[in-house]
């Protein structure tokens, strides 16, 4: 029975992330904003796949509050095999051009709060020596674009710092696992047009759930954004600059 | 909308909204062109189960398939089933759909125990026979247009088996089927015929009557369904149906089955949805698509209706694969707007080929408005405001229900308030 704590877990992707561990008998712990959409989660998750999940309700913005809920999980599962730190926003690029402050709240959200659980996951998961991290980054932290930088430029923050606690506790038994997905269907996509590279939450949380258990390190999902990341990667800035991406 | 707790979605200033499942039903009523859909498809979790009762609570959108999966397993089946399970619950609710049982189950609607609906003003209905009473009878059947079902009680029946004993009676005219269709409604739960409506004169009306009951315990387990099996990946061309093809299927469904009466036991699956195992069987009748014409006729010991719509259309030349035959029976739905009502009901489609289907449909419509037909929104794309409001004796109550942010393309055009397009 793996124990696992999701952090954001009523995204999209977290969703199905859920679905699938409770249907392999897992036990959860969620953690998300609103009370009433996790006890909605919690109440499905239960009653199909009879598994056993705890919940509770957390504010992203308030960091102090981040130690003693990954606490509390932990001692509620009884130790923790596996965390995935979900929770994200795709903000309005334009309107966090014009004013910086709604910069910065995409920051707290995307880049530092996601820190903020990863630093206590890992110094548990470190203090156990054992434990598997993943994190929802996005391809859009591979480089710098016009049309969504601040988000982009979060969500680059994250890997890195993702690289950094890889490096970290390798040696510590600990596996650390970046995830990059690109346009998945979900509320946060509802917006965009649903193109050929629209891919399903079940597929990407199939993939990330493979990739965890063969430890793998960065997960493009699906597959094809590795290759198109590498090419948006190769382009030299001077040429960069002059694309309308 | 993907939780039941969140606010109900505003549409654009001064626009319409309507709810929207998984997109079933074939005409326009799940559509609400110039307004906004909320697409409930992914607001779909099971949220309760009472083993004593066999009542279920779901999210709107929980389809009967995810029901189906859930249920059979623990020895539960769904009350009465449309003809897919590809759809959502609230969606069988809001067109109180029926199934092979009629006879003996009615609509859907009698088994939904309680609701709750969301209104534009944001109050919250909790609906049932004894709350809001008079909600819960204008929201069952009532297309979407009183608000949002955000959840739904719905009692399950008890099953010992996922197998159905099905038998298969061929009859060789309408006369027949109408003295079959008597004995098997006594002795079936389950009753269905499809009828070859190519087959003119002394064959006319001939079929092929399917009835079933749930088989006894097995001793083993009650596996649920799998998923499709084969996807149709692209559009037919058009040629592809025609009336020499159309006849040949029939001629050739027909005969089929050998014998007078055949027996087997089947798998609820291929009972119950046999399109379900084929994806986008839709496409098989390629870009212009098909309509279909479903109707209701009351029936009183006299087939004459039957036959001289049969006839029409046998003399037509237009072909219908799938005309599916079934007597109602007399269990009243609490729904205000539901279709089903004691009499014979036909199920037809048609490939759609312009100017001609529709002078067809006009032919149907005139002679069965005089014979007291009704017709299924549901299953309509092209009926006259006319054939609508001459079904629907509750229509002007009903009215008083809808909810002022709500509406469909099919409501505006059956109801006459349709804009210019």
């Amino acid at each position: 029975m793996k124990k696992t704590i999701i952090v954001g877990a009523t995204s999209g992707i977290a969703q199905a992330l859920a679905n699938q561990i409770a249907q392999s008998g897992a036990s959860l712990v969620l953690l998300g904003r609103s009370a009433s959409k996790l006890d909605l989660m919690a109440q499905d998750l239960r009653l199909r796949h009879g598994a056993t999940v705890e919940i509770e309700a957390i504010d992203f913005d308030s960091f102090d509050s981040h130690a003693p809920a990954v606490d509390r999980a932990i001692e509620r599962l009884g130790g923790v095999d596996l965390a995935i730190v979900c929770h994200g926003s795709l903000g309005d690029q334009k309107a966090c051009e014009r004013d910086f402050r709604l910069a910065e709240a995409e920051f707290r959200t995307n880049c530092l709060s996601a820190m903020s659980f990863l630093a206590h996951l890992a110094n548990r998961m470190e203090e156990h020596g054992a434990g598997c991290l993943v994190a929802i980054s996005s391809v859009a932290g591979d480089r710098g674009r016009q049309s969504n930088y601040i988000y982009g430029a979060a969500k680059a923050g994250l890997s890195a710092f993702l690289q950094g606690l890889r490096n970290r506790l390798f040696p510590k038994g600990v596996h650390v696992l970046t995830v990059k997905p690109g346009f998945v269907d979900t509320s946060m996509t509802a917006h965009l047009k649903k193109g050929l590279l629209m891919a399903s939450p079940e597929r990407v949380a199939r993939d990330i759930l493979r990739a965890a258990e063969s430890k793998r390190c960065v997960l493009y999902t699906p597959w094809f954004w590795r290759w198109i990341m590498l090419v948006i990667k190769l382009i030299p800035e001077s040429i960069f600059q002059r694309l309308k991406l | 909308m993907s939780w039941s707790c969140d606010p109900l979605p505003a549409g654009r200033p001064g626009e319409t909204v309507l709810p929207h499942g998984l997109g079933r039903s074939y005409g326009d009523s799940c559509l609400n062109a110039g307004g906004s859909v909320i697409v409930t498809s992914a607001m779909n979790r099971l949220l309760a189960f009472d083993a004593a009762t066999g009542i279920i609570r779901c999210e709107a959108g929980a389809s009967l398939d995810a029901i189906l999966q859930f249920a059979t397993p623990r020895g539960w089946f769904l009350p009465t089933t449309p003809g897919t399970k590809f759809v959502t619950l609230a969606g069988a609710i809001a067109n109180d759909v029926h199934g092979k049982n009629h006879h003996r189950a009615g609509t859907f609607g009698r088994h939904v125990k309680q609701f709750e609906l969301l209104r534009s003003d944001g109050r919250r209905l909790l609906c049932s026979p004894t709350d809001n009473p008079v909600w819960f009878s204008a929201t069952i059947g009532g297309l979407g247009l009183t608000g949002l079902i955000t959840w739904a009680d719905l009692g399950l029946r008890p099953i010992s088996s996922a197998m159905i004993d099905v038998e298969s009676i061929k009859f060789r005219n309408l006369d027949e089927f109408f003295e079959v269709s008597a004995e098997s409604d006594q002795a079936f739960e389950y009753t269905v015929a499809w009828v070859d409506c190519m087959a003119q004169g002394r064959s006319l009306g001939r079929g092929i009557m399917m009835r079933g009951n749930h088989a006894a315990n097995g001793g083993g387990t009650l596996p649920a369904h799998r998923p499709p099996r084969f996807n149709v990946p692209v559009d037919f061309p058009s040629f592809a149906l025609n009336s020499l093809s159309v006849k040949a299927f029939n001629t050739a469904y027909y005969a089929r089955l050998r014998q007078r009466l055949t027996r087997a036991v089947v798998h609820y699956d291929p009972f119950f949805y046999p399109l379900d195992a084929v994806k986008n069987w839709n496409r098989i009748y390629g870009k212009r698509g098909f309509f279909q014409y479903q109707f209701v006729v009351p029936f009183t010991g006299d087939s004459s209706a039957i036959r001289e719509v049969f006839a029409r259309i046998a003399k037509s030349g237009q072909g219908s694969f799938l005309a599916v035959l079934k007597t109602f029976g007399e269990l009243k739905s609490p729904g205000m707007m539901s279709f089903p009502s004691p009499g014979v009901t036909l199920a037809l489609d048609f490939p759609n080929k312009g100017a001609k289907t529709f002078e067809l449909f006009a032919e149907l419509d005139r002679f069965l408005l005089d014979a007291g037909g009704r017709f299924y929104p549901a299953k309509d794309a092209r009926m006259p405001a006319e054939c609508f409001v001459k079904s629907y004796p509750n229509l002007e109550k009903f009215r008083a229900f809808i909810d002022p942010a709500f509406s469909s393309s099919f409501w505006r055009r059956v109801t006459g308030t349709e804009d210019q397009p």
